[in-house]
């Protein structure tokens, strides 16, 4: 298990668990973040503090610090 | 603030027209489809939250039924954590004043549908008729999908009309839906998807015991989706308005037992819509392909990566600000000189007197000053909608998030604040792009400080007059003063926004959390449609206040006019006219010198004058005398107007720029009833503080007062910029003093 950042990138997941307070844990849930879900990391930027992730087949962009807060179980390469 | 709060309102429910809200979420082409329906122009862009008024319009059925229709605020879900979000909801099922709408219209984006259909879900909970408008479906193929309408619409219970908003595909068909919605409202209202396990059932039930009773009234239905809503929204931490003190204990009791119980009730609920998407989605949503977004990701490659985003989007922001300040200077030109030319028209044709006065210098030259400003406006809101409709505005808010934040402010704030330097009032109706109001109020109230072309002519004069030419360390004295009133007016603007964003607009950060939008060309009539209908809401809203202003300017500038001179200027004209041995040339230059004398102590004896004098005592600590004061006054109606205001008060007439060799001497030269010169470098940087930090722009006060609709940010505005001004003037002349600088 990891945070959504230290994934390698254009690798994939699946959400374990949110931390962080709960307008943001709530957001993400509703953009269609839930436990299980397949996340995908599409780019990840420390100088922009950006993550750009797909879910859902949605592009979605967050803050690097705030991504921190996101526990995944990446999916084994292949 | 905006229209979207005052509930709009109902007409007696006897023989009321039916109202139909157009809910769905951001850039789902919501805007294009509102507009394509009611024919009213409106803003369309492609990026999240732009929706901060409410629209209205009317939509003629084909059996001849008028329909009201009303948009509702785009969001991913009806849970709302602000005031602003709250709207959705009361909008979609009537409460908190708004009327209860006949039918929910839910557009949503065919190539996004599973995420769009948990706002659908959450619309059905309330059991309103709903329709689904299908959006977007020419774009399904590059996503590599097929989506079949029928059998969304037999999951969902409701009809779906799959259209396409852009080439109007689709719409008649959505119209006819709409009427046989309206006329058979049971087609459109199935029972609710999902059904809440037996203590999420206790938590609604206990949760509809404690809702208003005009929120819901007698509808069970209605009050158990209410009761939903306020389990997710409600923390004690949220900014939401209007919620009985009742109804917050009932849920935070909920919540916390819920907690307590090691249950996640956000969770809980989330999961259930989601749930029942996942389940009914293989029946009408199909995965033909791997999706490709090709093109869109490999310009997002170079736009956002570290080394070549920030140059390119640095390039971008160069030309949009070129733009402003030199490409719009000939237009500005051209309409200065019409202007004019008219003025003199006007003038020649009328008998010398009040009205003459009034048309030409008030009214005319008013109109003016307010025109003057459209090639900015057009010129930077033709780049914002660019920027929005293309979806680079979504990056730009992301590469800016990480600087602007530190700030306190909003990534897309980065825009308005950089054209600040061109012109405020442009930049303030910019600010509109961000969602958030208390990122447009700090942004707003910051924006006046930027170094804006009107302050140029007034460093230049005092800069020219007052400092020597002469290098310091290898670089030109002058020069460098320029380049420090720059850096000074920023450094200022930028604490301004970090202590604002701190004490007054204090707020909890908000999680950075939207939607990549694919890059799409712009459409080009909405584009400039959408341009041109920003340039005429400004001539409308602050027009008006700006014209009213320059009047008064006029007034105060040139009344009263009978008041006892201290010499009879008629009789010395006459005995110039008259005088023998003087040459052409001479007399002229004496008739030249006399009425500038005259205008002159006219302008002293003026109400502005007057009010020079009066504020003298206030000026007086800063090293200004009362002269200044006039020109100071003179300068509200535009920072530029100082120049030609001091040339009226020291007698070398109003049509005098600052390259005016004549001013600047005649600057140097005056001295105080002591005989002391009035104007030391020292007087000059003080002048150049006071003028980088007051407000001294009537325009600026009449855009804010359009965009907040009070007259208490443009007031508040006002008050601390001139404290600000005159504090740091104070220190800038006292502190000199002080150092023995004031020679």
């Amino acid at each position: 298990m990891t945070t959504l950042p230290c994934l390698p990138r254009g690798g994939f997941c699946q959400l374990v668990q949110v931390n962080g307070d709960r307008s943001f844990r709530l957001r993400l849930m509703e953009m269609g973040l839930l436990p299980g879900t397949r996340v995908r990391l599409l780019r990840y930027s420390d100088v922009h503090d950006l993550v750009e992730i797909i879910v859902r087949g949605c592009h979605l962009t967050l803050r690097g610090s705030e991504a921190n807060h996101i526990l995944v179980e990446p999916e084994a390469a292949g | 603030m905006s229209k979207a709060e005052k509930p709009p309102t109902a007409k007696g429910t006897a023989g009321r027209s039916p109202l139909v809200v157009v809910a769905g979420n951001p850039n789902t082409g919501k805007t294009t489809l509102f507009n394509q329906l009611t024919g009213q122009r409106m803003r369309v862009g492609n990026y999240p939250g732009i929706t901060i008024d409410r629209h209205l319009g009317k939509l003629q059925l084909p059996g001849g039924t008028q329909v009201e229709l009303a948009d509702v605020p785009g969001a991913y879900s009806l849970a709302a954590r602000s005031a602003e979000e709250q709207i959705a909801l009361f909008a979609s099922c009537g409460a908190g004043g708004y009327p209860l709408p006949d039918l929910v219209l839910v557009v949503v984006d065919a190539t996004q549908l599973t995420r769009n259909l948990y706002l659908t879900v959450q619309l059905l909970e309330i059991g309103r008729p709903v329709i689904v408008a299908l959006n977007m479906v020419d774009r399904l193929k590059e996503g590599g999908k097929s989506v079949d309408p029928g059998a969304l619409s037999r999951a969902l219970g409701v009809p779906v009309v799959p259209i396409s908003a852009r080439s109007k595909q689709g719409l008649p068909e959505l119209v006819r839906a709409i009427e046989h919605a309206l006329a058979h409202p049971a087609s459109a209202t199935p029972d609710p998807r999902w059904i809440p396990g037996e203590e999420l059932e206790a938590d609604i039930e206990a949760v509809r015991a404690s809702l208003p009773t005009d929120w819901a009234g007698k509808d069970e239905r209605r009050g158990r989706a209410i009761a939903l809503w306020a389990l997710l929204s409600i923390d004690p931490e949220d900014e939401l308005r209007g919620i009985p003190p009742p109804l917050r204990a009932k849920v935070l009791e909920r919540q916390a037992q819920a907690k307590a119980a090691g249950r996640d009730l956000d969770q809980e609920i989330v999961r259930s819509r989601f749930d029942w998407i996942d389940r009914a989605a293989p029946t009408f949503l199909q995965l033909d392909a791997r999706p490709s977004r090709d093109l869109s990701e490999r310009v997002d490659a170079l736009l956002l990566n570290p080394w070549t985003g920030f140059p390119l989007f640095l390039v971008a922001m160069g030309i949009l600000f070129q733009s402003l300040f030199s490409w719009a200077d000939p237009a500005i030109g051209w309409i200065e000189d019409a202007f004019s030319w008219i003025g003199t028209k006007v003038g020649a044709s009328l008998p010398e007197g009040f009205w003459r006065s009034l048309l030409t210098e008030g009214v005319i030259a008013g109109v003016g000053s307010v025109v003057v400003f459209l090639p900015q406006i057009l010129l930077l809101f033709l780049f914002i909608t660019m920027m929005e409709a293309s979806g680079y505005m979504a990056r730009v808010a992301f590469l800016m998030d990480r600087i602007m934040r530190l700030l306190g402010l909003n990534g897309r704030a980065f825009v308005p604040m950089l054209s600040g330097f061109a012109c405020a009032i442009p930049a303030i109706m910019a600010t509109r792009t961000m969602e958030r109001r208390r990122d447009r109020m700090i942004t707003m109230l910051v924006i006046p400080l930027m170094t804006c072309s009107a302050r140029l002519p007034v460093y230049t004069l005092i800069i020219a007059t007052l400092f020597p030419v002469g290098h310091w360390l290898g670089m030109p004295i002058q020069g460098l003063l320029m380049v420090f009133m720059y850096v000074f007016s920023t450094v200022v603007a930028l604490v301004a926004a970090a202590v604002l964003s701190r004490t007054i607009f204090k707020g909890r950060p908000v999680p950075l959390l939207m939607e990549l939008p694919p890059y799409r060309v712009p459409e080009w009539r909405t584009v400039l449609r959408e341009t041109w209908h920003k340039g005429k809401a400004f001539l409308t809203g602050a027009g008006t206040v700006i014209l009213t202003c320059t009047i008064a300017l006029w007034f105060l500038l040139s009344y009263p006019k009978n008041v006892a001179m201290s010499q009879d200027y008629g009789a010395a004209r006459t005995a110039i006219e008259s005088q023998e041995g003087l040459s052409e040339e001479q007399r002229e230059q004496s008739l030249a010198n006399l009425e500038h004398k005259e205008s002159a102590e006219h302008l002293r004896l003026s109400y502005a004058g007057r009010m020079g004098q009066a504020i003298e005592p206030a000026l007086a600590p800063l090293g200004f005398d009362w002269k200044i004061g006039v020109g100071l006054i003179g300068a509200f109606a535009a920072r530029e107007v100082f120049v030609s205001t001091m040339g009226l008060v020291y007698g070398v007439g109003a049509d005098v720029d600052e390259q005016s060799q004549s001013l600047r001497d005649r600057i140097r030269r005056e001295s105080d009833r002591e005989g002391e010169r009035v104007y030391t470098p020292l007087v000059g940087m003080s002048l150049m503080v006071f003028f980088a930090l007051a407000c001294q722009c009537m325009s600026t006060i009449a855009v804010v007062r359009r965009e907040t609709k009070t007259w208490r940010w443009p007031l508040f505005l006002f008050a601390y910029m001139t404290v600000l001004a005159w504090t740091a003037s104070f220190i800038t002349y006292q502190g000199g003093r002080f150092l023995g600088l004031g020679e």
